[in-house]
């Protein structure tokens, strides 16, 4: 196994464009697994820890641009309150230990149906920009996850980040798991409400082959809600979403958990994440 | 109107204010204006382009416990194998060896990280402290002083991880109760189940 340090980002996508094979490394939390156990021998090897902007978040035109290599722990600490969704699921992510290193990158690149940050962006509409020596692109979170563990991305391309804009209304994320710590989710479901458009977005975790949106839940409750008056919601409404959510997902039965419950679950969390995010709204306002 | 959006730290929003005058519209180019920028390392911008280690064994050096320590690595081995089975520091235990345990736990820069999911050429330029390293000569740590009055093990293989952790822990203050202490120190495993005892003797070393 060659190891290849880049010490700045064109030099990174020099090494990719020369090396579509190589395995890029920045927090080790998901590759070294694979690397202990022999799952995986990569020739090459890319590490990206040393480069700084991919440690870095700013905004642009009022949209955060978050660098791939930002580990949880700081998303948690520094940016907690203007991605709430996606901070609630970076603290459930592994442990104190596996949160000081993973990033939102690495889940990006392995692409598991299962990652925790996935609910979270597709719910916000957050893009992902990847590149390469060719040039820059941004992908919609709902378009990159195409397969399990697979992504839209190119051979020669890596994550530079992903853009997302402040939350403008409540989100939430819950996740089932046999414990609050080092839990891989059994399934998970991320949601926002969107005050600005009067919408509100979902997400659906390890519930199908690829980490999706439930597009008929997000209509029915657009049209459901009023957000000028907010009154609390009915069971009816709150039910209905919950299942529109658990039709969206295919899932499995597999070593976590079956395909049955997994659905039902869904149904309870998506009623229930959006029961808070919905009284949220309404104390705030 | 709920805003939660519009307000991140202050700090951020100032700098923030800066960024934009600074006009950070281009993405890549962007680089200096930065939210925050943590450890850059000491190769960074340096000339001489990527660094390129080959297949074979690789002569580095790693800054553990305060003392430099040379040794022939490959590529792929771990921090966990190279401070045990090179070092000689067999304290960190192998549990998992997929970062669920917590046996491993070492800090690096002060910070802590599963050593089995570290390569050990990536912590060449970092200070790495194993539970061989919180003692001064014969005087054991407060944590570890705890550990033996609370009777916080039972077989004793999680036990440097959990001390190592729970070193990490105070510093970081997350001791404010017993349920914080167990949240902060969920990524360490013990089959024995001494839980209570680990708690207490945190909390002892906390007070």
């Amino acid at each position: 196994m060659e190891f290849h340090k880049p010490r700045t980002w064109p030099e990174a996508l020099a090494i990719k464009a020369e090396h579509p094979d190589a395995t890029p490394i920045a927090g080790g939390t998901d590759v070294m697994v694979e690397l202990n156990f022999d799952v995986h021998r990569p020739d090459v090897l890319i590490d990206l820890t040393e480069i700084a902007e991919l440690r870095e978040w700013f905004t642009v035109d009022g949209r955060y641009r978050v660098g791939s290599g930002v580990p949880y722990a700081r998303i948690i600490d520094e940016l907690g309150a203007t991605l709430p969704g996606l901070a609630m699921a970076s603290r459930t992510v592994g442990s104190p230990q596996i949160r000081n290193r993973g990033t939102v990158g690495g889940n990006l690149g392995a692409a598991s149906p299962a990652g925790d940050a996935h609910p979270p962006l597709l719910a916000a509409g957050a893009e992902i920009e990847v590149a390469s020596v060719r040039g820059t692109r941004l992908i919609p979170a709902d378009e990159f996850y195409t397969g399990v563990k697979r992504n839209a991305m190119e051979p020669d391309e890596l994550i530079a980040a992903f853009h997302i804009s402040p939350a403008d209304g409540p989100q939430q994320f819950a996740k089932i798991g046999t414990r609050n710590a080092m839990v891989i989710a059994v399934c998970s479901f991320g949601l926002a409400l969107h005050p600005s458009t009067r919408t509100v977005g979902t997400g659906v975790g390890s519930a199908a082959p690829t980490p999706r949106r439930a597009a008929d839940a997000e209509a029915f409750i657009a049209g459901e809600l009023d957000w000028d008056s907010p009154l609390p919601l009915r069971d009816s409404v709150k039910r209905r979403f919950g299942e529109l959510v658990a039709q969206s997902a295919s899932p499995i039965d597999d070593v976590r958990g079956t395909a049955g419950y997994r659905q039902h679950a869904l149904s309870v969390m998506a009623r229930r994440t959006l029961g808070w995010a919905w009284d949220e709204y309404r104390r705030n306002r | 109107m709920y805003d939660s959006g519009q307000e991140p730290v202050r700090d951020n929003e100032n700098r923030l204010s800066r960024r934009r005058v600074l006009g950070s519209g281009a993405l890549l180019g962007a680089a200096t204006a930065v939210g925050t920028t943590v450890g850059v390392g000491s190769g960074h911008g340096d000339p001489a382009g990527p660094e390129v280690l080959g297949a074979g064994g690789v002569d580095i050096t790693l800054r553990v416990n305060g003392r430099d320590r040379a040794l022939r690595v490959e590529p792929r081995v771990t921090l966990l194998d190279a401070l045990r089975e090179r070092l000689d520091l067999t304290g960190t235990k192998k549990g998992c060896d997929q970062g669920a345990c917590g046996a491993c736990t070492v800090l690096v820069d002060g910070e802590r990280v599963n050593a089995c999911l570290t390569l050990a050429i990536m912590v060449r330029d970092k200070e790495i402290t194993t539970i061989e390293g919180l003692a001064r000569g014969d005087r054991l740590s407060p944590v570890q002083e705890a550990f033996l009055d609370r009777d916080a093990f039972q077989c004793g293989y999680c036990t440097p991880g959990q001390i190592v952790s729970a070193t990490a822990l105070i510093a970081e203050g997350h001791t404010r109760s017993a349920e914080e202490i167990r949240e902060w120190m969920s990524g360490n495993i013990c089959r024995c189940a001494a839980y209570p005892n680990i708690v207490a003797a945190i909390e002892d070393v906390a007070r």
